[in-house]
């Protein structure tokens, strides 16, 4: 075991981990961060994304040692402190983009990072960069039109 | 709101905030990690173990094999208990298999301090075998005897039906004039759910009783079958389905709960945890049967079906699972959807092999023979030349039909004018003729396939639901259901029904989303597309009961004649003169706590449904095929659906698009492979291709809607459809397209190419023709 | 959790190869998407990792005084595609690299795994190999360079021995100056896939562009290692360009592959692609190579 330090959700955090852990693991056993999501654990579904320093990763291919100083972000850190929704969250609960809501937090997370950029995209393009995720339920179409949606709306904002 | 507005998910807030708990997220730090072994040959049996090794390591708690476990054959198939021994589902496994007969058999199983201990033992347990020749393929199985899977099955045929009516025969037919004969034969893959949440489950002992917590889409199945493998009775067992990742039919089978039960009675009640890796989903759970199809049709010139025959065979895998009644439910498509003029023949069989076992999956059966059935439609279209829509029209199931094997009647379609939509919707007319006598690598096609199914399983299973409702405080009311969310909506289109028959808005209405059996009235699930039909039934049965208690301490309570009450947005109201009373939530604070007449008012009632109606399909393909490497890009892709009035469009929408997705994977890219020892090849989900974002076109839903008599708000089934006819209509577009009809699924680039190749479409290419002179 | 042994963190590239020397059995980590799994899948299991993700000398994209392009082993994929170096001079490697996986993987996975892990599979290799890559591997007995073409020994296998670190990859100004490429990936889906095939082409134009001077062929998935096609490059050197070039260079190509059948692809498909995408492939280089638009 060993202690490490890095940022978890805006928060410096300490844990104490094995150092064969997985950062998915350390999130989900250690941090009881658990919209975390394993769905094959080899970095193939996109389930388990994150962001580190602001960039998406499957936590489950990410050793959590590699994380040590970084920000890690998931989608408990995007959730206003009083519940309120994110723009992205929001759009996901208005498009229908949320089924069985499992692949849900991952894909969250990758549009955090698209909507980051506050570029614009097309829909080829937000096809491609979402395209790191495995959704069984939706197709997709209501994913893209939600991410779409709050593209078009922050670079709206932005533009202002 | 209220039936047919687009409520927001019930769920969606929870779901994307990540404070959604799944199994796995709510089992107990501390809990012991159970590791299934799983054979590594495919058909034999084990003669003894080597723990030694194993137990050694660090961390492991107790090794059970197969030689352990009670001596109690139970079944797996998520199908109500029936009564009647002879539609009982086959009991045909143990706890763990001595006998092993897929690859990964369940032989043995570690129970560890941790998931790495466990793994670790489970990699080093020994195990010799005694082993025999493994077969992948359903027809030479039927010849084999020597070592068939299952001793009651001397030929591994589980079971034979013939569905028939009327009376003909080819050889009179084919002489008859003005008649084409055409045989074809089709054949379909194995696929698997992919569900993206893996099955996962944990088991402890509360108060002397077993408590399963588990993904499940059948909490009450799972309850009696987790008693029937364990002999207890079924009270003994308590079962918690949380909210679950997915489930597409894999989850409608017990699978690894009785195991992960019969562990922690072992255990002393702790608390065990035991959840399948991706990998070992595709050889331990189940997956979608692959089908081989012979259809032979006699049809007139003016495009009239007269005759047909066929049969289906099963590749059943290594265990019954849901046993016939899937390849019977193709059966019965193959019958419904067109009604011949003469008769028609249908043979089906279902046949163990060493594949992994086939089970309930999303359209149970009906992709496979919609697959068939309609691209011999297409191909019967070009023989008579016909339009494969007006062929359709002409032909297919009707209003007011009666199937006459299982008495079903067609009570409402909205078939025809969803062809008629299409066809305005794609200009499918002048497309047909713009395709037509293309040359070049590049080709467009347009093609079409329709289906029908069922809503739920009357007659030939039981069809129950209870739904139970209760008045707070508040006046809003809690929904508890058996039902459940599996993803689909259930939740959310339960929410609206009761809000809808009792007259409140749907934030008066909290539904109990966690299904435990000590609570939660008795319903056998989600499977079958049934839950909006037979579940709706229930709910406003118990709604309409709820509401005349509401009305009935109203009346007494403000002193009104009941006749006259109504409840409408939550408000008591007298409906002449039009005139709002009160809040329920005065009424309720009476009935509480009234020193009077207090009383806590709650319904309850179950509907034993003894209805079913048909729902229909279309899909529209365009596509255009690049010939020299065989891919298919998809130009428009368009489904339209009869399910009957929708409670909840934008949900009903959003549905059709993942059963499109589904459809299209089927049809393009997924296929789960076997080696020759019957070791799946591609079970992961780099090598499964499981179709993502970029391989997904944009998704085009429409909707029919009729109103359905037995529905109860006019509804049909909606969950499966949406990813039947996907794969033929594609497959018609490439008829279409190239000429060329593909009668074997996937339509994968390779499949495409050696098509195209024996079609001449591409020149083969020898080594010799390079310029290695220059 | 990893079933590894011990990880080391090292600081530079001489700790790491002693480290490396320490322990006959240890092996590199950089990125990970393909030792986890590895450990993951048993084949690495209990092993010791030295992680060499963290040394600074090994990341990073620049260009050296001649004006070769030095690719550093632990960038990754998301970094190269954005590398304006990159960009500028040898588009086409970002391009391919851009196919690889999704974009999370991108974001870890490092072209040195890439060509160390010896796939015949692996999308970088094609379009390295096109542009006559010369890597730098350092032991403990310093340092030496061989060209990339020479590296590929059989599946899985490279011309590394334990205790040898890939430090460099160079693309020299001759080999990507006045060439323009283009690379095509051909799998299943169009991503978190691996090639069926993959066909990389660099092609320089003779003087008003009406005559090939230079081209090159790779690929990936034509043999058990990814290759160069020198005969089918010939076949075309010197030529006009016209559609007849294309059918020239693809069935000469097909004297050169050694595809082969497995459960992912027949021999016979692999052929039509091999034939096919050098075609294709070499279209859409002479296209750019005019300027008339990027395919």
């Amino acid at each position: 075991m060993r202690i490490i330090e890095l940022e978890v959700n805006g928060k410096k955090t300490e844990v104490a981990i094995d150092e064969r852990e997985s950062l998915a693991d350390t999130l989900r056993e250690r941090l009881h961060l658990t919209s975390v999501k394993k769905g094959c654990e080899v970095g193939e579904c996109g389930a388990c994304t994150v962001l580190v320093d602001g960039k998406a990763v499957d936590s489950c291919i990410y050793l959590t040692l590699w994380a040590a100083g970084h920000k890690v972000l998931t989608v408990e850190g995007i959730t206003g402190p009083g519940g309120e929704l994110s723009a992205v969250q929001q759009a996901f609960v208005d498009e229908a983009a949320v089924q069985c809501g499992f692949c849900t937090p991952g894909l969250i997370m990758t549009a955090v990072e698209i909507v980051g950029t506050g570029r614009r995209y097309t829909r080829e393009e937000l096809r491609k960069m979402i395209s790191g995720h495995l959704c069984r339920c939706t197709g997709y179409q209501n994913i893209l039109n939600a991410i779409e949606r709050v593209v078009n709306e922050t670079h709206k904002a932005v533009g202002k | 709101m209220g039936i047919g507005q687009s409520l927001k998910r019930v769920d969606a807030y929870e779901k994307v905030t990540g404070r959604a708990k799944y199994t796995d997220d709510l089992a107990p730090a501390g809990a012991l990690v159970a590791k299934v072994v799983r054979s590594t040959i495919a058909n034999g049996r084990v003669l003894a173990f080597d723990l030694h090794k194993a137990s050694l390591i660090p961390g492991v708690v107790r090794i059970f094999t197969c030689f352990d476990v009670p001596d109690i054959p139970f079944p797996t198939a998520g199908h109500p208990w029936s009564t009647d021994p002879a539609h009982q589902d086959v009991a045909d496994r143990k706890l763990l298999n001595e006998r092993v007969r897929i690859y990964g058999d369940d032989i043995a199983v570690v129970v560890a301090d941790n998931a790495l201990a466990a793994e670790q033992a489970a990699g080093l347990i020994g195990v010799e075998y005694e082993t025999y020749p493994p077969c992948t393929d359903a027809e030479k199985a039927m010849q084999e005897g020597e070592h068939p899977l299952h001793e009651a099955c001397p030929d591994n045929l589980l079971k034979h039906t013939v569905s028939q009516a009327g009376s003909f025969s080819f050889d009179a037919l084919s002489k008859e004039k003005d008649l084409c004969v055409l045989q074809a034969n089709y054949t379909t893959q194995v696929v698997q759910h992919c569900h993206i949440e893996p099955p996962v489950s944990y088991a402890y002992m509360d108060s002397g009783r077993v408590v399963v917590v588990t993904s499940t889409q059948i909490p009450h199945i799972v309850r009696r079958v987790v008693g029937q493998a364990l002999g207890l009775p079924f009270g003994m067992v308590r079962v918690i389905k949380p909210y679950i990742g997915g489930g597409f039919g894999n989850k409608q089978e017990v699978l690894y709960e009785p195991l992960n039960a019969w562990l922690t009675t072992k255990l002393g009640g702790r608390a065990v945890k035991l959840e399948l890796s991706r990998e070992e989903t595709f050889f331990g759970t189940r997956v979608r049967h692959a089908m081989a199809f012979s259809i032979k049709s006699a049809i007139r010139s003016d495009g009239r079906l007269v005759a047909r025959e066929g049969w289906a065979r099963s590749n059943q895998g290594g265990y019954a699972s849901h046993g016939h009644s899937i390849v019977a439910n193709a059966a019965n498509a193959f019958r419904m959807l067109y009604q011949d003029e003469a008769g028609h023949h249908f043979d089906a069989y279902t046949v163990y092999t060493n594949l992994s076992s086939g089970g309930a999956m999303r359209g149970y059966g009906i992709p496979q023979i919609i697959f068939a059935l309609e691209s011999h439609m297409d191909d019967l279209a070009l023989a008579v030349g016909a339009d494969p829509i007006d062929l359709r029209m002409q032909n297919c199931m009707k209003e007011g039909y009666v199937d006459p094997g299982t008495g079903i009647t067609c009570h409402s379609s909205g078939l025809l004018e969803c062809l008629e939509k299409g066809r305005k919707a794609t200009d499918w007319d002048s497309k047909r003729r713009a395709y037509q006598n293309q040359d070049g690598p590049l080709r467009k096609g347009i093609g079409m396939a329709i289906f029908c199914y069922k809503t739920g399983v009357y007659p030939i299973s039981l069809e129950t639901a209870s739904a139970r409702l209760l008045l707070n405080q508040d006046g809003s009311v809690d929904l508890q259901l058996g039902a459940t969310e599996i993803g689909q909506g259930g939740d959310t289109v339960f929410t609206q029904m009761a809000a809808e028959t009792i007259g409140i808005p749907e934030s008066m209405v909290h539904i109990q989303s966690t299904q435990d059996t000590d609570t939660a009235p008795f319903d056998t699930g989600a499977y079958a597309s049934r839950q909006t039909y037979v579940t709706g039934m229930a709910i406003k049965q118990t709604a309409e009961q709820f509401r005349q208690k509401l009305l009935r301490y109203a009346a007494g309570y403000y002193k009104k004649e009941l006749e006259n009450l109504d409840i409408q947005e939550g408000f008591l109201v007298e409906k002449d003169p039009q005139k709002r009373i009160g809040p329920l939530s005065e009424m309720a604070m009476e009935a509480f706590y009234s020193l009077e007449n207090a009383q806590h008012i709650t319904a309850e009632t179950t509907h034993h449904c003894k209805e079913n109606t048909f729902s229909f399909g279309v899909c529209f393909a365009e596509i255009e095929v690049d010939i020299p490497v065989g891919k298919i890009r998809i130009v428009n892709l368009l489904n339209l659906h009869d399910s009957g009035i929708l409670i909840n469009p934008q949900l009903a929408e959003a549905q059709v698009h993942g059963g499109m997705s589904m459809g299209l994977g089927y049809g393009l890219t997924e296929q789960l492979l076997f080696g020759e020892d019957a070791r799946p090849l591609n079970g992961n989900l780099l090598d499964y291709k499981l179709p993502t974002s970029m391989d997904t076109p944009e998704l085009q839903a429409r909707f029919v809607e009729t109103d359905d008599p037995t529905g109860p708000y006019g509804n049909k089934s909606l969950g499966e459809p949406p990813c039947i006819p996907v794969a033929p209509a594609v497959r018609n577009a490439l008829l279409h397209a190239t000429g060329v009809g593909i009668n074997r699924l996937p339509l994968n680039p390779q499949n495409l190419v050696e098509h195209f190749l024996h079609a001449g479409l591409i020149e083969a290419k020898t080594v010799e023709g390079g310029r290695q002179d220059v | 959790m990893y079933d590894f042994g011990t990880i080391y963190e090292a600081k530079g590239i001489p700790d790491a190869i002693t480290a490396l020397m320490a322990d006959e059995n240890a092996v590199v980590l950089c990125g990970g998407s393909d030792v986890l799994l590895r450990v993951r899948e048993g084949r690495l299991a209990g092993r010791n990792l030295v992680s060499i993700r963290s040394i600074d000398d090994l990341s990073g994209i620049l260009q050296e005084n001649n004006e070769t392009i030095q690719i550093r082993p632990a960038t990754t994929f998301a970094q190269i595609t954005q590398n304006e170096l990159v960009q500028r001079c040898i588009p086409t490697l970002g391009e391919a690299v851009d196919q690889i996986g999704g974009p999370q993987l991108r974001n870890v996975a490092t072209v040195g795994g890439n060509l160390c892990n010896g796939a015949c599979s692996a999308d970088s290799p094609p379009v390295l190999l096109t542009l006559n890559a010369e890597l730098e591997i350092t032991g403990p007995n310093g340092a030496r360079r061989l060209l990339l073409e020479d590296f590929f020994e059989g599946p899985g296998k490279v011309n590394l021995e334990h205790g040898e670190l890939l430090t460099a990859i160079r693309v020299a100004k001759k080999d990507y100056e006045g060439y323009f490429g283009h690379y095509i990936k051909f799998s299943q889906r169009e991503a978190m896939d691996i090639a069926t095939l993959g066909c990389a082409v660099q092609v320089k134009l003779g003087a008003e562009g009406k005559t090939i001077e230079d081209a090159r062929l790779a690929f990936a998935v034509a043999a058990p290692v990814p290759m160069r096609c020198h005969a089918a490059e010939e076949s075309i050197r010197g030529q006009a360009v016209g559609e007849t070039l294309y059918d020239w260079f693809g069935r000469t190509a097909l004297t050169e592959v050694r595809p082969r059948t497995s459960w992912r692809a027949s021999e016979t498909f692999r052929r039509q692609l091999i034939y096919e995408l050098s075609g294709r492939a070499l279209k859409a280089a002479i296209q750019k190579a005019k300027g008339e638009g990027s395919a």
